[in-house]
């Protein structure tokens, strides 16, 4: 093997497992159970044992233990099990990206990476805890109001409008291609429930620049992908998806509170996006179809300026309905639905979108798929990507 | 500005420094009127939020040190749905991040008191109101803005 430090080509995800998707507190199903679930789907779809899995990988401090997980499964061992840092959906190509480490390692041969959310069983991330006082981070910002995480961000959407010109009606494209896309995607919460400029439009705002349906939802299931080494790929079913770049991590001093960040019109990528092109050795016009992590249009917005596919004074004249939808627009953006329609998973049903891209088999279905690219949930830090690509890139 | 009026209404969480004390000074300060950020007494870097060392030059315990509450609008926000109980009912209101030139262009967030269906310009000078809750247990104050 290369002693090229890379986990190019080395890494292939041969399953991919979700359940059902709820609207937050409506899952039938306890949070561990759902993980069991989507877990055991992966492995269905890969046709492995379940009992191989010998390793674990999440992010945003996710409740499911990877020990309880090896146990309540009878897996034969359990070897890596690795936490990404940091809250929000920044860490779910991270997630990926260090079960595939432990895999091109050799700390195990078959992981499980994976989110299980049961809002109804814990708390919503949309309301405020009601905790008689604060510090940290909070006590700068919850006194005045700025309480949820679409407070603590519109401030930084609203900069980079500013500072380029951007309009209402680029986050509305973002928006609405999240909607389109749904609309051919059964599994997807909104599903049946389009959504019109005017309906955009007329909806109350959240915090301004943000209006309802710039918003993402927040909802119950559990998504996985099944990883094994690249050599091991095609003894599966299914058309192997390599893991040809991945990145995470933010830019110097990104996380200055409060709102300190030397660069704080941003979604965190201007040192993620060229570590993740550099590795994966191609720039952004190779790229064929987009999974950007909805938690708000803005970050959407900011997120796909800074992995190179629009200088950002020209987001307006990018961001067009038109251009962002499959098969016939210039970059494919969240085809499955995404955050804002198909299921807020914490950004995993991303992962699992582009890799049915990569497969050939969404709903959605771009015409350039040798290359689908996942950003994870931007203007937090750390956050990650992971560019997924089939054996022609390789 | 009179204690018994606050810009939103009680019930929001009351900021206390951590169990390690980095940020008492600050909260200290503005009970008194004072708005203090970290001056680096070694290689003069400014720093807000607190922290143990100074980013630039790796000296420990930055000092604290005065500076006028005056600054501009880097960035703003309208909120109108309420996340919190207490704002239950209560409408829209104006959150604005402010750099202060003067200081380092630190940045440090407050409410914009006033109209909060006002138009916002970034850029705009504001001065800073010290705004106490003296009532709250426990008692402390926020350092809040007003265009000048």
């Amino acid at each position: 093997m290369s002693s090229e430090r890379t986990l190019r080509g080395r890494v292939a995800i041969v399953g991919i497992g979700e359940t059902a998707y709820y609207k937050h507190g409506q899952s039938p199903d306890a949070e561990f159970k759902l993980a069991l679930k989507a877990t055991l789907a992966a492995c269905k779809d890969a046709g492995l044992d379940p009992r191989e899995i010998d390793g674990f990988a999440s992010y945003s401090n996710d409740r499911t233990d990877p020990s309880r997980l090896a146990a309540a499964l009878g897996t034969k061992q359990l070897r890596s099990t690795t936490m990404q840092w940091g809250g929000g959906g920044g860490g779910n190509c991270a997630a990926v990206a260090n079960g595939a480490a432990a895999v091109a390692s050799g700390l195990a041969d078959c992981v499980i990476a994976f989110r299980a959310l049961a809002q109804g069983q814990y708390g919503r991330f949309g309301q405020s805890p009601t905790a008689a006082t604060i510090s940290g981070d909070m006590a700068w910002q919850a006194p005045y109001g700025v309480l949820s995480p679409g407070q603590k961000f519109a401030m930084k959407a609203r900069r980079f409008m500013h500072d380029h010109g951007v309009k209402q009606e680029a986050l509305r494209a973002i928006a609405m291609a999240s909607y389109e896309h749904a609309q051919r995607n059964p599994r997807a919460v909104m599903h049946g429930k389009p959504l019109t400029e005017s309906k955009y439009d007329d909806s109350r705002w959240i915090v301004e620049p943000f209006h309802l349906f710039d918003c993402c939802m927040e909802n119950d299931g559990a998504a996985a992908v099944l990883m094994v080494p690249a050599e091991r790929a095609k003894d599966f079913p299914n058309r192997p998806v390599y893991i040809v770049g991945a990145a995470m991590g933010s830019d110097s001093r990104a996380g200055a509170v409060p709102h300190n960040a030397p660069r704080y019109a941003s979604s965190s990528f201007t040192t993620v996006a060229p570590d993740m092109y550099r590795m994966a050795g191609v720039s952004a016009k190779d790229v064929g179809v987009v999974q950007s992590y909805e938690n708000f249009t803005g970050g959407v917005l900011m997120a796909l300026a800074e992995h190179g596919f629009f200088h950002p004074d020209e987001a307006n004249e990018f961001l067009q309905l038109p251009h962002l939808l499959a098969p016939n627009g210039r970059l494919p953006l969240n085809t499955s639905g995404g955050n804002l329609a198909e299921c807020y998973m914490h950004g995993f049903e991303l992962v699992l979108e582009a890799v049915r891209q990569v497969r050939g088999t969404s709903t959605a279905q771009a015409p350039r798929n040798d290359l689908a690219l996942v950003i994870g949930g931007p203007m937090v830090t750390p956050v990650s990507n992971l560019l997924l690509g089939s054996e022609a890139v390789l | 500005m009179n204690e018994t009026r606050t810009y939103l209404p009680a019930g929001l969480p009351i900021p206390v420094p951590e169990p390690d004390g980095l940020s008492a000074p600050y909260w200290n300060g503005l009970r008194e009127n004072r708005l203090l950020v970290q001056r680096c007494g070694g290689c003069g870097g400014w720093q807000f939020g607190p922290e143990w060392i100074c980013h630039r030059c790796h000296r420990f315990d930055p000092e604290w040190v005065e500076v006028a509450p005056r600054g501009r609008i880097y960035s703003w926000e309208r909120a109108w749905h309420p996340v919190h109980a207490c704002l239950k009912d209560h409408g829209p209101y104006l959150v604005v991040v402010v750099e202060l030139p003067h200081a380092g262009h630190v940045r440090m967030l407050g409410n914009l008191l006033g109209d909060p269906r006002q138009e916002v310009v970034i850029g705009a000078e504001v001065e800073g109101v010290f705004e106490h809750h003296a009532q709250a247990n426990p008692p402390y104050s926020l350092m809040q803005w007003r265009i000048a």
